[in-house]
């Protein structure tokens, strides 16, 4: 089943038009409505009345996370706040997070996409559906909530953790579609066996992962683990969440709702676009939103695209799995790790920066790991133990307080961290994705 | 009289205290006293040499962290109940240990006890009173 079948399967023609339509009104609407995209729009000298088509978006300025912050909260707003309906934080760095908010028909959008999500992944109406992504401030599990009911899912509104109790509702309640974060189903699957429950026995039949990125083996291992479809879904809280693009059962790209997120792909280094099925930047343009419509997002997530029409019947453009970040952010169980907000908890307990590496893996369990290694330091070394291992603890916690993310602190010898031209290699990702 | 013992920051890594030692052995430093204080992933040496400015310098120049840490060194007979004799003077009179270790000595009947105090000083003086003889820098350079 394809939820908007109309606008899904579209002609190119059809689809262009649909899309230029909504820039002609978009750019005057933010325009006339966000003082700072007019000084960026006056800038880049851009007359908004000049928008015809949707070929004219090449002219438009990029939009960066730099900008969500330095306009933090509501800079980037085009609608008033009193017309907005629900916001949602991401953490920051070291500085502002980021706000965004939806006005009451961007809810609707943001439901409308993500019933298109589940219905790309083989969900139909009166299925029963776990979410098991967290609800809160994070998008996933509102995203999926709203999805749901929009397409008319019976819901399981779990939310993520306490697997104990997952597990028992999913034998009580026999859903057929899980949504979580990849790492999170095969943690559960792990549980489950060592609860002496056989996870390939439910009802499943699909599974909506994303939040975080995931390798082909770890999807057959999800396959294999649950005797179930693993799909992914991609999204991100600038643009509406979850909801940008989904893959279908023939798992071959993710289909990109383009009509109302018009992706663009360019090389990161020149800002030019990236020649047909080359890697490069993903950059998005959210065509219908209200409350904070962004133009040309810079997601620096590197992903390449293709624009032939699907076996599903689907005609909107997919893009890949994401291959890599533009940035050094790294993205520990759904949530955005940047290595300045380690440096800044050092330099808070040290006064200086000492030396630090940051080490994620993924291990037996599936859940990704944090280590962060401290070069320990002439200043603050101890002859006592006890010392150094309340130190490595204050650091361990403050980190973990910065990052919502539970990380290992290990203290090791000065000049044992890799240095590259006498620059430290900050991050290392051991997770094979 | 404290004497200086010398700390040394150690990852759990094949060959690190080989590492240190054979530094030190290779530059004529004697070690006196060794304990190693560990935890599953770094431990900290702690030895008492010789020469010990020269063997922090040779140590930080070679990339290791090394600290001064001011001990007390303490003779007692190398016999049964020995060791107890001080413990029950320091509890007596209310001075903690943070940890201590043992040595015994070449061509003599006596136990080289190695001493970290909470309170140095006052530990210093509750030996004195107590008639215990405290090793000095000069008879550790030169043992």
């Amino acid at each position: 089943m394809i939820w908007k079948e109309d606008i899904e399967c579209m002609d190119s023609t059809g689809l262009k038009a649909l899309q230029s339509d909504y820039l002609k009104k978009l750019i005057p609407y933010i325009y006339h409505n966000c003082p700072v995209y007019r000084q960026k729009l006056d800038a880049a000298g851009v007359n908004p009345d000049r928008i015809k088509s949707i070929d004219d978006i090449k002219r438009l300025p990029f939009t960066t996370k730099e900008d969500m912050r330095d306009h933090y909260p509501y800079g980037l707003f085009s609608a008033p706040q009193d017309r907005i309906n629900e916001i949602h934080v991401s953490s920051g760095t070291t500085g502002n997070p980021t706000l965004v908010g939806y006005t009451k028909d961007d809810l609707k959008l943001w439901g409308d996409v993500m019933a298109r999500v589940l219905c790309c992944a083989g969900a139909e109406p009166g299925d029963t559906i776990q979410i098991a992504y967290g609800y809160g401030l994070f998008t996933g599990g509102l995203g999926f909530h709203y999805g749901a009911l929009e397409m008319g899912l019976r819901i399981i509104p779990t939310s993520a953790g306490q697997t104990a109790r997952q597990l028992k509702i999913m034998q009580d309640f026999q859903p057929r579609i899980l949504g979580c974060t990849p790492s999170y189903a095969l943690y559960m699957a792990e549980e489950a066996k060592e609860m002496g429950i056989d996870p390939t026995q439910g009802h499943w039949k699909i599974g909506v992962f994303g939040a975080e990125p995931w390798s082909e083996s770890m999807r057959r291992e999800i396959e294999a683990a649950w005797n179930m479809l693993a799909t992914d879904v991609y999204g991100l809280s600038e643009i509406i969440g979850p909801g940008v693009a989904q893959e279908c059962r023939h798992k071959d790209g993710l289909h990109v709702f383009s009509d109302v997120f018009f992706p663009e792909i360019i090389d990161p280094q020149t800002d030019e676009e990236a020649p047909e099925g080359q890697d490069g930047e993903l950059v998005i343009t959210t065509l219908t939103k209200q409350g904070i419509p962004l133009i040309r997002y810079r997601t620096r997530d590197i992903v390449s695209a293709r624009y032939e029409k699907c076996r599903c019947g689907r005609t909107s453009p997919r893009i890949s799995k994401i291959k890599g970040r533009t940035d050094d952010m790294i993205v520990v169980r759904g949530i955005n790790v940047f290595p300045s907000q380690i440096e800044h908890v050092l330099v808070g307990i040290e006064g200086t920066q000492p030396q630090y590496q940051i080490v994620v893996d993924r291990k037996a369990h599936h859940l990704d790991e944090v280590e962060v290694l401290v070069e320990v330091e002439q200043r603050f070394f101890s002859d006592e133990i006890r010392h150094l291992n309340d130190l490595r603890e204050r650091i361990r916690k403050e980190i973990q307080n910065v990052l919502s993310v539970g990380v290992k602190v290990t203290l090791v010898e000065p000049k044992t961290i890799e240095r590259s031209v006498g620059k430290a290699k900050r991050i290392v990702d051991k997770r094979t994705l | 009289m404290k004497i200086t013992q010398i700390s040394v920051f150690l990852e759990n890594r094949k060959g690190r205290l080989y590492d240190v030692c054979s530094l030190l052995g290779a530059n004529h430093v004697n070690i006196r006293a060794l304990t190693i204080a560990e935890t599953e992933s770094f431990g900290v040496l702690r030895i008492v040499v010789d020469k010990c400015d020269a063997a922090v310098k040779l140590l930080r120049d070679n990339g290791f962290v090394a600290n001064f840490t001011d001990v007390v060194a303490v003779e007692v007979p190398d016999t049964p109940g020995g060791l107890a004799t001080v413990l029950k003077i320091f509890a007596d009179n209310d001075v903690n240990v943070e940890y201590m270790y043992g040595f015994v000595e070449k061509h003599s009947d006596k136990a080289l006890l190695v001493f970290r105090f909470e309170d140095t000083d006052t530990a210093q003086q509750v030996l004195a009173r107590h008639s215990i003889s405290i090793v000095t820098r000069q008879e550790i350079e030169g043992l």
